[in-house]
């Protein structure tokens, strides 16, 4: 039987300073799982922080945001034939130490595991607007899919092979893929698993969610939800192919 | 209200003033003229060039032909013809804008997937060369080069 090709995709912009500690966790895990940084446009030093400790890093021309750095890792991990996908952030927020427990749940049949810091005893504390934002769109994610599910906004999460198949494809979110991704899943008929994770505040640097973002999250995970049954997934091209949808 | 309507009708028959009118062909034919100018530079497309031709033809027409603004003050039910000329461009404006926003998203999608396939076919680049015992140059100018193996 061919051994499991799993890799960690890590979205990075500006994260020097916090994308080594991240790395530096990851190796001492000892997962045994190649590692790819997706620098989205940084000026300082993640690129050289990742290819120091030996990760494969894959450079952004310019910043294409959070949702499209994710989809060129997914778009390479489709392309070297991975099996499992993890993905987390450079900031230092997710714990390393929860990645077995994310493959574990992709190995028990789930195709989707997402990493929910409030299913985790010890959850980090979050501001009061967060987590009523987490609440409702968790509330809607639970009541559409069926599963219940309590951290709707978490990038920590796992993805199967059939997963990866799906979040290839053109029309993942460029900025915030949260909700609506993971109601998208269900749709496709993707098995969703919510496992507790450890998080912590971020090492540095500034969220995707601050100031007027978080009105425009909430307006445009409302839009994109209410549209998500009737839009069409590649409007620019016939079918929905990856951009490079030649494997070597 | 048929009263009401008939005492605006003074403005039936100079639906525009001369001068208006003036004004409004020497506009259409300046824009033809510039159109025609920033296509022969390669500054504007064909294709976006037809809009701007048919704004211009469609000026043309409203200024020389009394009856055609009248019957399109009266579509709209604007007291006068200046007005259902403004009303007009508004319109036209708000089309054109909602076309360039489209046109931008489709942009956006096409520059997204360019970089990314790119930056694929980069990596893939760099994995060859250093199979093949080159140097791996930095990928982008400004990026650090990578560690010594």
């Amino acid at each position: 039987m061919a051994a499991v090709k799993t890799c960690i995709v890590i979205p990075a912009c500006n994260e020097e300073g916090r994308l080594g500690v991240v790395l530096d966790a990851i190796r001492a895990q000892g997962i045994g799982a190649d590692v790819i940084v997706v620098d989205d446009g940084s000026h300082d030093a993640t690129r050289g922080e990742a290819l120091a400790r030996g990760a494969t890093v894959l450079s952004h021309p310019f910043n294409l945001g959070y949702g499209s750095a994710l989809h060129t890792g997914y778009l390479y991990a489709r392309r070297h034939g991975y099996d499992r996908v993890v993905q987390m952030d450079a900031d230092g927020q997710h714990d390393p130490v929860s990645i077995p427990d994310l493959l574990r749940a992709l190995d028990a049949g789930a195709d989707v595991v997402i990493g929910s810091r409030y299913r985790h005893p010890d959850p980090p504390a979050t501001t009061l607007t967060r987590r009523l934002g987490s609440r409702f769109f968790a509330w809607i994610v639970t009541a559409w899919t069926g599963v219940p599910i309590t951290d709707p906004t978490s990038g920590f999460q796992g993805l199967s092979r059939s997963a990866l198949q799906e979040v290839a494809k053109d029309g993942f979110p460029e900025d915030y893929p949260d909700a609506d991704v993971i109601i998208a899943h269900h749709l496709a008929g993707l098995r969703l698993a919510e496992v507790p994770v450890r998080m912590h505040p971020r090492l540095g640097g500034v969220s995707m969610h601050r100031g007027g973002r978080i009105a425009f999250y909430a307006y445009k995970m409302l839009l994109t939800l209410c549209l998500l049954r009737v839009r069409r997934r590649a409007p620019f091209r016939r079918g929905s192919e990856i951009p490079v949808p030649h494997a070597p | 209200m048929l009263q009401q309507r008939e005492a605006t009708r003074p403005f039936l028959s100079e639906a525009m003033s001369t001068r208006q009118q003036w004004v409004a062909i020497a506009l259409a034919v300046v824009m033809t003229i510039w159109v025609l100018e920033l296509v022969r530079r390669r500054k504007l497309r064909e294709e976006l060039a037809v809009v701007w031709f048919a704004t211009a033809l469609a000026l043309l027409a409203l200024a020389v032909n009394h009856d055609l603004l009248d019957w399109f003050r009266d579509l709209i039910g604007a007291a006068q013809g200046t007005s259902a000329l403004f009303f007009g461009a508004i319109v036209f404006l708000m089309l054109l804008s909602l076309q360039f926003s489209i046109r931008l998203t489709k942009l956006a999608f096409q520059n997204k997937a360019l970089a990314q396939r790119m930056v694929l076919l980069e990596e893939e680049l760099q994995r060859a060369r250093a199979q093949a015992g080159s140097s791996d140059p930095p990928s982008r100018p400004g990026s650090p080069p990578p560690p010594a193996a």
